[in-house]
């Protein structure tokens, strides 16, 4: 499943939430957009979970927000970059997705 | 491509027959926001569609089906019963993450619903089995 | 928004005639309800509309009108569980014009 977050980790929990069950599936990816591509920042409290769950999961930003909000230059290591057209590949590619609230 | 996208298909003329998994993911508490209600609503108008549906409790919204709620004095409408309802929609399959219990202090025992109880890892199991997952 | 005025006392109601206080509903506005809905209410008519009134008491919807075959079979007898039985009752739609008499708000998505 393709889990989809566009929501601040400061500012909710959802991506604790999603990542207590996604990192249980194998095959199992996260894509960060709108606000949630802070968490592909590094030097933050964030930073460790989303280094764990790249040991366990694909981890993806969309570059278009990542550039956005200034973010170009701190992405974690191991995450991957996505366009729009790669957004649209990534839901094509997995079975099913959820946009976590 | 029905079984690959993922999504509702709404290019196949001939779905008519077609029994999809839908899964609704309730995250929210019932009266802060209008979330629970209006999933409720989708879930109770997606009974008449005669499709495999079920309903996730995670995080908050595990808060909708506690028992003893009481709304008069916050004049809001108290739509904690309907849930029980759901089971004369043959709405039967209620699955509550029971990280989400723990977290919050409350048991199986404190909900108003039979419900099948389950780990994070037997929920992301479910979610992955599914062709449509909503989540509110 | 509508209202009706019957035996000195005040009823409001939607543009379609559902009555809006749920708790203002007795016995003397829905025979006014059925009488506009050109029903003419028999005991079986009291049964259906008293059932729907238990159930929304219950669960806090109007039932989907399968939903209420299903419990008025269960409750009242096979005989009556079956949408023949409650559209002979209430032609124009049993969960519509019998909702409506009972004081029930509009069931989601019915008929």
């Amino acid at each position: 499943m393709l889990h989809i977050i566009n929501k601040s980790p400061f500012e909710n929990h959802t991506l604790d939430s999603c990542l207590r069950v996604a990192l249980n599936e194998p095959g199992a990816a996260l894509l960060l957009t709108e606000d949630a591509v802070y968490a592909a920042s590094k030097g933050n409290v964030i930073e460790s979970k989303i280094v764990d769950a790249l040991g366990k999961v694909k981890v993806y930003a969309l570059w278009p927000d990542i550039e956005a909000r200034g973010m170009q230059d701190r992405v974690i290591e191991g995450i991957k970059m996505v366009d729009y057209g790669g957004f649209v590949d990534l839901v094509a590619e997995h079975s099913n997705c959820q946009s976590w609230l | 491509m029905t079984e690959s996208t993922g999504g509702i298909d709404f290019e196949d003329e001939d779905a008519s027959g077609v029994i999809k998994k839908f899964m609704f993911v309730n995250r929210k508490a019932p009266y802060g926001t209008i979330y629970a209600l209006e999933s409720l609503e989708v879930v109770l108008i997606s009974a008449a569609f005669d499709q495999d549906v079920s309903l996730a409790f995670l995080d908050d919204g595990v808060y909708q089906i506690v028992k003893g709620q009481h709304t008069k004095a916050i004049a809001m409408k108290n739509f904690s019963p309907t849930y029980r309802a759901l089971e004369g929609y043959d709405i039967e399959k209620l699955y509550v993450e029971k990280e989400s219990l723990d977290q919050r202090g409350l048991t199986e025992d404190d909900l108003l619903v039979d419900v099948q109880v389950m780990s994070s890892a037997e929920m992301a199991k479910m979610m992955s089995e599914q062709d449509v997952v909503i989540s509110f | 928004m509508a209202s009706v005025e019957l035996n000195g006392k005040t009823y409001e109601t939607d543009e379609e005639g559902y009555l809006v206080n749920l708790g203002e509903w007795d016995e003397g506005i829905a025979a006014y309800l059925a009488e506009q809905e050109k029903v003419d209410m028999t005991e079986s008519h009291w049964e259906v509309v008293n059932f729907l009134r238990e159930y929304y008491n219950d669960y806090q919807i109007a039932p989907a009108i399968r939903v209420l075959t299903k419990a008025i079979g269960k409750k009242l007898g096979a005989e009556k569980g079956n949408s023949k039985y409650l559209y002979e009752l209430f032609p124009y739609g049993p969960a519509k014009q019998a909702c409506k008499i009972a004081g029930l708000p509009k069931p989601t998505g019915c008929i």
